[in-house]
């Protein structure tokens, strides 16, 4: 009887979904192709401008060669190859072609005799110029920078000098698709959110406002019931929402790690099974988690109109902190990170994509959501029991 | 006669919000809609609650609906507690006001089907009473139009029978004619005394005299939360037409205030 009240009410709202063709369409529909869209337009340009120049012969120039350094550079990789020369603006200027495999280098005159400037005085300082969208040049630059801070030294590195220096030479355009991929994660989330916006306001404040839950609660079914009923199904359609966002992602993928005539799957630059996998669960747990909240808010709210309402400030805090890996160098170490709902599964995404993914961040964020889902569910069965919640004027 | 609702100082106050406080003139945080009231009701009679506007009769039926749960006192249905048992309650009652809707989405014999399945009728009861209520009230001819499109006369037919899909002992009616055309509101009362027939129990609310006078066997008049009278109509005229009697009593609980 209990389990079948239940499963009464999840028919209902599966009929109402699959019944509503519009519906349907803006919530499994739309999602997927939407994501597959604007992923293989933009994986395609994003991929033309990183990844070229990968695995290559790369040019490094040095200026002002110490003799202590000589040895130690010379031996870093083979397919690096060392040039003894002075270089001037002008070829700092041609690394903005992410066509060209190079690296400048440029030490202060008498680096072997450098003391220990006095308090005030400038501290030397050694400068890298690259271009971070040129894989490469970057990767180079990466060694080089890491190398260089072991070092025990009174010198700074890449420390500009003037407002203007810059050691990057990448162009502004091919910053902007960095930055692109990295929104891939907010844009998930929005279409994961926009799905759940589309269903959980009109099944919850809907029905309060239109009086249609009035008459459930006049059957013998128990309030439990209907809340339970009413979050699975929710998170039922939201996740069918999820999986069809996922199908987008997985068929957009491989477009944006492959070229033209290049297998960079051969380098090394492909999803595993494991990434997708990982994607997939932080996707459904993601849903969960905002199937719950949006549906307490909409419980709350007097109609679909004060939802909507209620729901938008906590739409935009999850916006910015989709934002947040535009600022950050790849996804956060802390594990406390991703006990934070929604900031964890952004952060996980982030990480999936970089192929940073690690499996203990994937199941903190994943345990975590089930953990506050749980809790939702209670809070939004006080509520159904609650008469001031229900039938306040 | 076999007693089936037994009422028992029921109260309930609410705590005002400031645009409710706007609406009703008031400066009181608090307002007392049901106050200490009691009464009984016996089986296969129509009872009423006869009051003004703001008198409580809606909190009262929502109360013994289990939608609301009293502050104090309590109400027995056929034996069960609407407090300690509402679950049972409601499978015993069915509620009807113009507050619960249905949804536009689904046709009559969807929802039939889905109320049925709620209130644990099993399928073959549940077809048997649909053909017959359906053709009771000439919905089957849109039994598979959406709710949306029927007409507001077809909507509360439906809403009648969807409320007695479980073919209740006691049928607790809020203002039944309430926005009924004519005819509608006509179907309707000749039902209710159909069912009064079979040997149903009806409880209803209502501010008009009129069919207090024609359905009720017995009433109680209730006016700031409090029964002022209750017994068998006859009784409570007392050889003057409900109307008149009404105005009387109101007056002496009015009187001392204004
Ligand atoms: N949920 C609520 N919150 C606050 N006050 C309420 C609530 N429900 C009813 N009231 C107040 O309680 C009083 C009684 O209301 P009720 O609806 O029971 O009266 P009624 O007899 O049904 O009147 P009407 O003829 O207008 O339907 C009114 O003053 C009303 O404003
Ligand atoms: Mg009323």
């Amino acid at each position: 009887m209990k389990k079948n009240n239940t499963w009464t009410i999840i028919s209902k709202e599966f009929a109402r979904f699959f019944g509503d063709r519009q519906l349907f369409f803006t919530t499994v529909i739309m999602p997927g192709l939407l994501i597959y869209v604007i992923y293989s337009l933009m994986g395609n340009g994003i991929q033309k401008m990183i990844t070229e120049g990968q695995d290559e012969t790369v040019c490094l120039t040095v200026q002002n060669m110490p003799q202590s350094m000589a040895p130690v550079l010379n031996a870093i990789d083979s397919s690096l190859v060392v040039v003894e020369q002075p270089f001037t603006d002008d070829d700092i200027a041609q690394l903005e072609d992410k066509e060209i495999n190079a690296v400048l280098l440029r030490f202060p005159e008498g680096f072997d005799q450098l003391a220990i400037p006095e308090p005030g005085q400038p501290v030397p300082n050694v400068e890298i110029y690259y271009n971070s969208t040129n894989n490469a040049s970057s990767r180079v630059y990466h060694t080089l920078s890491t190398m260089l801070g072991n070092y025990n030294r009174p010198f700074t590195v890449n420390m500009p000098q003037s407002e203007e220096q810059r050691f990057d030479q990448a162009s502004e355009e091919s910053i902007g698709a960095m930055i692109w991929s990295k929104m891939l994660p907010m844009l998930i989330i929005m279409m994961l959110f926009s799905g759940v916006m589309a269903i959980a306001p009109s099944s919850i404040a809907g029905e309060k406002e239109r009086g249609t839950i009035a008459t459930l609660l006049v059957t013998p079914m128990r309030r439990n019931e209907l809340a339970l009923g009413k979050i699975i199904s929710l998170s039922g359609i939201a996740l069918l929402s999820g999986i069809s966002s996922f199908i987008g992602i997985a068929l957009s993928l491989p477009k944006m790690v492959s070229g033209e005539g290049v297998d960079y799957a051969d380098l090394g630059f492909h999803y595993t099974t494991a990434d997708y996998f990982a994607l997939l669960l932080v996707i459904f747990a993601s849903v969960l988690i905002m199937a719950s909240a949006v549906s307490i808010l909409s419980a709350l709210a007097k109609d679909v109109k004060n939802a909507g309402t209620m729901v938008t400030p906590f739409m935009l805090v999850v916006m910015l902190a989709g934002l947040l890996p535009m600022f950050q160098n790849g996804a956060a170490e802390s594990l406390l990170v991703y006990f934070i709902p929604f900031y964890n599964s952004i952060e996980v995404m982030v990480a999936v994509f970089a192929h940073e993914m690690q499996w203990m961040p994937v199941i903190v964020t994943v345990a975590s959501n089930a953990v506050y889902t749980g809790i939702a569910v209670w809070v939004l069965t006080r509520m159904f029991n609650s008469e001031k919640v229900m039938f306040s004027r | 006669m076999e007693e089936i609702l037994k009422v028992e100082g029921l109260s309930k106050t609410f705590t005002l919000s400031r645009k409710q406080q706007k609406i009703e003139h008031t400066a009181a945080r608090r307002k007392t809609a049901v106050d200490n009231l009691s009464f009984d009701a016996y089986r296969g009679e129509i009872f009423g609650l006869l009051g003004p506007n703001g008198a409580g009769k809606t909190t009262t039926l929502r109360m013994l609906a289990t939608l609301i749960r009293p502050d104090s006192g309590d109400a027995w249905l056929d034996g069960c507690s609407v407090v300690s048992d509402p679950e049972t309650v409601r499978g015993k009652i069915g509620f009807l006001t113009s507050e619960l809707k249905l949804e536009d989405f689904f046709t009559p014999n969807y929802l039939f089907d889905f109320f049925s399945r709620l209130h644990g009728v099993d399928e073959a009861t549940c077809a048997q009473r649909k053909a017959a209520m359906f053709s009771r009230f000439g919905i089957d001819r849109f039994a598979e139009v959406k709710v949306a499109n029927l007409s507001t006369g077809m909507k509360q037919k439906l809403s009648l029978v969807i409320s007695l899909v479980h073919d209740p002992e006691v049928i607790i009616f809020d203002e039944p004619t309430n926005g009924l055309d004519v005819l509608t509101a006509r179907t309707v009362t000749d039902y209710l005394q159909e069912l009064r027939a079979e040997g149903k129990t009806i409880i209803l609310s209502t501010h008009i005299f009129s069919l207090v006078e024609r359905l009720c066997d017995r009433v109680g008049v209730i006016i700031d939360g409090r029964m002022i009278a209750c017994g068998p109509l006859a009784e409570v005229c007392d050889g003057l037409s409900i109307e008149d009697r009404f105005f009387e009593m109101y007056k002496e609980v009015k009187g001392g205030e204004e």
